[in-house]
């Protein structure tokens, strides 16, 4: 934060830290758009660079927005974003064909994306209301599970795994922060750890070959794990320094699938190396230990439950992308936030900062030294 | 009790469990940055290997064969540049509508369709796959225009081998073709083997010398996109041509003789007598190597493989004749060998009576001594001779002149044929009963053999090495590739054995002999040689292989070498169904020796003999391609 007397109140009040980072992400994508079409501004980086500006536009104006606000607009926002799902679920029945999204005029709205900070505000509601003394009771569990499990069941029925993967993740990490009991998560790994070999031993044969190439993508060269090899080969082949800006044989000669979008990683190390890798990577851990800080510091417990899930949902974004480009998890989907080519992620990204800055602000301007805590 | 969970408890577990959410995401973000570490700087290495395969791809460029030439440099196989049109699979984008172009502009037949159509399938890559090869340049022009609506195809100059002289070198250098699924395998895969317009040689010695003719394929390395578009070409590696081989042929001399051969089915072998050089090696009628280069169509193997006259079958070294009377000049080197004395006379009242068996001759001829009975061919002599010599003791002569023999040449086969003995017939009583009848060598056994009939069978080439072992007395052998000036070493027989052999060669066309009418046609040089008649099956009723069906007429042979004084050339006709050797062999032998020592008056005498064929080997070839053209056309129609 920079604080001059040159500098008008509401600009010196914004986070401009963060502000940086974002937009040092961001540039790196832009480059890396600019490469992957062959060095030229169409038709990623231009369209890309003109999204990240409104949106970034959008989250500096939603910085400013109360908090009282978006605690009382949690509940109805969460209402309409289940609605257009079931929707969307609705119209795909209809098609005969999966669907994602939403087609209202120009834009096309994909709920899914809307549900990931949406499902951050009603847990974080729903948790502020629940009294202390019934965080380790049954009525703890079972209204959240039901938030949370409607919309992944939704977005799964798409189907979207990676988006279900990462809301389900999101919520189960604001469940641990909400306090709840130790047994929960450990009962929910047990049964998973349990449940899969077991499943695996009822399947078909043709059934446990998609889980085979599922969890080993190599062993399916020409299919899924065409995406991974090659992925791989860009960033390996990349070094310490990477070929050199423009200079990415993988992306520019399309060996690389998908090299503006899902694996947008794997083509700028191919030219940046290691290095560049690397400081995307503290570049993104920086923001990320920034929400962290904001959830840390926040004087209310919805603020302090808002912020930690946002951030995770920032965190999850990022790790299951680098980890999927460099075969660490299976090919599920998720682009990189900021860097990806596409509205969507960007728009969920800076939605999610926009309403951590808000929830920063109010750390800051809040009346008092003394600590409130009030549980609703 | 449990106790009460209140605020301050809250706030507690949700510091503690803050930091627990945000050491597990810092320890995420080591794996990744350690995993990040581990792809591109650790397994670098494999990596950009990997990426470079990705990059570049490699083109084989097939080495262009090295030539066949003459022993005076004069080419009898070179590659001609053509036109060609390939299609690489990776860059054909609309594969219907671009053959169906193709096949409108090369004017494509079914068959050669449906190949493409499989190759394309089966290939993978950038490797191309070849649509036509000696594409005429009006054609090539035609998709040459078309090509930017034909993403895929290429329209390329290839080479083609061509032998100037067709048909005449068929036998002797064999042909090319595009290489064999074993061949493939047999090269452990090697990719050069199935690049278009790649030739390996399928017979004759473009198969026998393949590896010293391919030579060293070139690539061009080429950056293409995983589409397979092409970007950028890098720097090629340039072929490395197959060696020159130079033969010991005379290309002219073994065209005439092909020429000279006519219509004839048979052979004709001419060495020189010193070194062993072949200089003339042919076999006839003959197949012409440049179709087959191409790939040969199926009306025209059809035709080949019907014919009588067994066009496919080198004759050199693969037909295998009784040689009749070519080896009586051997068999009296093997009874003065055996201290027989020359002048000694036999009489010859018509034939030989052995027992019950009255065994005949050609003619009464009196008495006669060595010079006469080979001068006229008189079987009476030799009939008798050999029956009091034996032919245990003949037959290690006919052994020593190349008979029987397997020689160190480049060829694919030989086929040896038998010089027989008494035990040779008794191993063959116990292998093949239907050969032979009784296992001991009886009397009978050796008249036959002595005027070269019954187990007796050789093949031209080994009655051409007899003649040149006769001729100089040297123990040479035939040589192919290269030029030798070297004589061979002495055979170690006698002189003045081999002049009484020698002068009676010389009665056999210039005096008072078989071959009287076949005299060479010059002031300075004569030719001295030996006539042969072989049956082709056993003489009944009277009738001697003379007249009737052309596959039970006798073959005639001649074994010859000139000039008489001082031998240089040697060498066999074989004129098979010929009906004897001085009516059919001698002639063909005198033209060939006339042309060795004067040209022009060998290509006057062949001026009118051509026009009775019905033009020359070239003009015939050509006819007879127009023959199969029409045929194949008639059969797709």
């Amino acid at each position: 934060m920079i604080s001059s007397a040159l500098i008008p109140q509401p600009l010196a009040k914004l986070p401009w830290r963060l502000l940086f980072i974002v937009a040092a992400i961001a540039a790196m994508g832009l480059a890396t758009l600019y490469s992957a079409a062959g060095g030229s501004p169409r038709p990623w980086a231009l369209r890309q660079g003109i999204v990240l500006l409104v949106f970034l536009c959008i989250a500096l104006a939603m910085s400013g927005i109360k908090e009282s606000s978006i605690k009382s607009a949690a509940f109805p926002l969460y209402a309409a974003v289940l609605l257009m799902l079931i929707l969307v679920e609705m119209l795909g029945f209809v098609g005969k064909g999966a669907q994602r999204w939403l087609d209202v005029g120009p834009v096309r709205l994909q709920p899914s994306e809307f549900m990931k900070p949406i499902v951050v505000l009603v847990l974080a509601r729903f948790y502020a209301l629940l009294p202390p003394a019934d965080t380790r009771r049954w009525r703890a569990i079972w209204p959240a599970a039901l938030l949370l499990g409607a919309p992944v069941l939704l977005v799964m029925m798409q189907p979207d795994l990676g988006t279900a993967l990462i809301i389900l993740f999101i919520g189960a990490t604001m469940m641990f922060v909400a306090g709840l009991p130790w047994w929960l998560f450990a009962g929910a790994a047990g049964v998973v750890a349990i449940a899969a070999p077991t499943a695996y031993a009822f399947m078909h044969d043709y059934q446990r070959r998609r889980v085979l190439i599922f969890l080993d993508p190599e062993s399916d060269p020409l299919g899924s794990g065409y995406h991974l090899s090659q992925s791989k080969i860009a960033i390996g082949s990349g070094g310490l320094f990477g070929k050199g800006y423009l200079q990415g044989s993988q992306s520019h000669l399309d060996y690389l699938p998908e090299g503006h979008t899902d694996f947008v990683f794997s083509a700028m190390v191919e030219e940046w190396g290691f290095l560049g890798g690397l400081i995307l990577i503290l570049a993104f851990g920086m923001v990320i230990r920034w929400g962290m800080q904001v959830s840390m510091r926040a004087r209310t417990r919805f603020s302090q439950l808002a912020a930690a899930g946002l951030t995770s949902a920032i965190f999850f974004y990022v790790a299951i992308n680098l980890m999927m480009v460099m075969g660490l998890a299976p090919v599920v989907g998720v682009p990189l936030p900021l860097v990806s080519y596409g509205g969507s992620a960007v728009m969920t990204i800076m939605l999610s900062l926009g309403l951590l800055m808000a929830l920063e602000r109010q750390n800051r301007t809040a009346s008092g030294p003394g600590r409130a805590r009030i549980p609703a | 009790m449990k106790q009460r969970f209140t605020a301050v408890h809250q706030s507690l577990a949700f510091s503690r469990r803050m930091m627990l959410v945000g050491g597990a995401q810092a320890a995420v973000g080591g794996l990744l940055v350690g995993r990040l570490g581990w792809l591109a700087v650790a397994e670098n290495e494999k990596y950009e290997l990997l990426s470079e395969n990705n990059r570049v791809q490699l083109i084989v460029v097939p080495p262009r064969r090295g030539w066949f030439v003459d022993r005076n440099g004069r080419p009898l196989a070179i590659n001609r540049s053509e036109f060609r049109v390939d299609i690489i699979p990776q860059q054909l984008e609309k594969p219907e509508t671009t053959m169906k172009q193709l096949a409108r502009l090369l004017e494509l037949d079914s068959d050669s369709l449906d190949r493409i159509v499989r190759e394309l399938k089966e290939s993978r890559g950038f490797k191309p796959v070849e649509v036509a090869e000696r594409v005429p340049y009006e054609k090539y022009a035609a998709v040459t225009v078309r090509l930017p609506e034909l993403p895929g195809v290429q329209a390329t100059r290839g080479f083609s081998r061509y032998y100037p002289t067709g048909p005449a070198v068929a036998h002797l250098l064999g042909y090319v073709g595009t290489a064999s699924p074993e061949q493939y395998e047999a090269e452990d895969r090697n990719p050069l083997l199935v690049t278009p317009g790649f030739k390996v040689g399928k017979a004759g010695l473009e198969k026998t010398v393949e590896p010293r003719l391919r030579g060293t394929p070139g690539a061009q390395r080429v950056e293409v996109t995983a589409r397979g578009r092409l970007v950028k070409e890098l720097d090629p590696k340039p072929d490395l041509s197959g060696q020159t081989i130079q033969l010991a042929i005379d290309s002219e001399l073994q065209e005439f003789a092909a020429r000279r051969m006519g219509l004839e089915s048979g052979s004709c072998v001419v060495m020189d007598c010193h070194t062993g050089d072949i200089l003339t090696f042919v076999s006839m009628p003959a197949y012409d190597p440049n179709s087959f280069s191409s790939g040969i169509g199926r009306t025209e193997w059809r035709m080949l493989s019907d014919d009588e006259r067994l066009p496919l079958l080198n004759k050199v070294t693969q037909g295998l004749y009784p040689p009749g009377s070519t080896i009586k000049p051997m068999g009296a080197l093997a009874l003065l060998e055996h201290g027989i004395n020359p002048s000694e006379r036999v009489y010859c009242p018509g034939g030989y009576q052995l027992g019950n068996r009255f065994f005949r001759c050609l003619g009464r001829h009196g008495s006669v001594d060595m010079h006469r009975a080979i001068a006229k061919s008189c079987n009476t002599y030799f009939y008798s001779m050999g029956h009091r010599l034996g032919y245990d003791k003949i037959a290690p002569m006919a052994e020593r002149l190349g008979l029987g023999e397997t020689f160190d040449l480049p060829l694919v086969t030989q086929n040896y044929g038998t010089v027989p003995n008494s035990e040779w017939k008794a191993r063959k009583f116990d292998e093949n009963r239907r050969l032979v009848e009784r296992p001991d060598w009886t009397a009978s056994d050796t008249l036959n053999a002595s005027i070269g009939q019954g187990f007796l069978i050789v093949n031209p080439l080994q009655l051409a090495v007899m003649a040149s072992r006769i001729a100089s007395g040297r123990d040479v052998d035939p040589r192919l590739v290269g030029v030798h000036k070297e004589p061979a070493p002495m055979l170690g027989i006698p002189a003045e054995n081999l002049e009484v052999v020698r002068k009676a060669m010389w009665e056999v066309v210039n005096g008072d002999g078989t071959a009287g009418a076949s005299r060479l046609p010059l002031e300075d040089v004569a030719m001295s040689g030996k006539t042969g008649t072989a049956q082709v099956r056993r003489i009944t009723t009277g009738q001697r292989g003379q007249s009737g069906e052309w596959k039970y007429r006798d073959h005639g042979l001649f074994v010859f070498f000139a000039p008489s004084d001082k031998p240089r050339y040697a060498g066999s006709v074989v004129i098979e169904h010929g009906m004897g050797g001085a009516r059919a062999a001698a002639p063909v032998a005198r033209d060939v020796m006339t042309f060795l020592f004067d040209r022009e008056a060998a290509m006057k005498n062949l001026a009118p003999l051509e026009e009775q064929w019905g033009g020359s080997l070239a003009e015939r070839n050509e006819r007879r391609a127009a023959e199969i053209r029409a045929a194949a056309r008639t059969q797709s129609a």
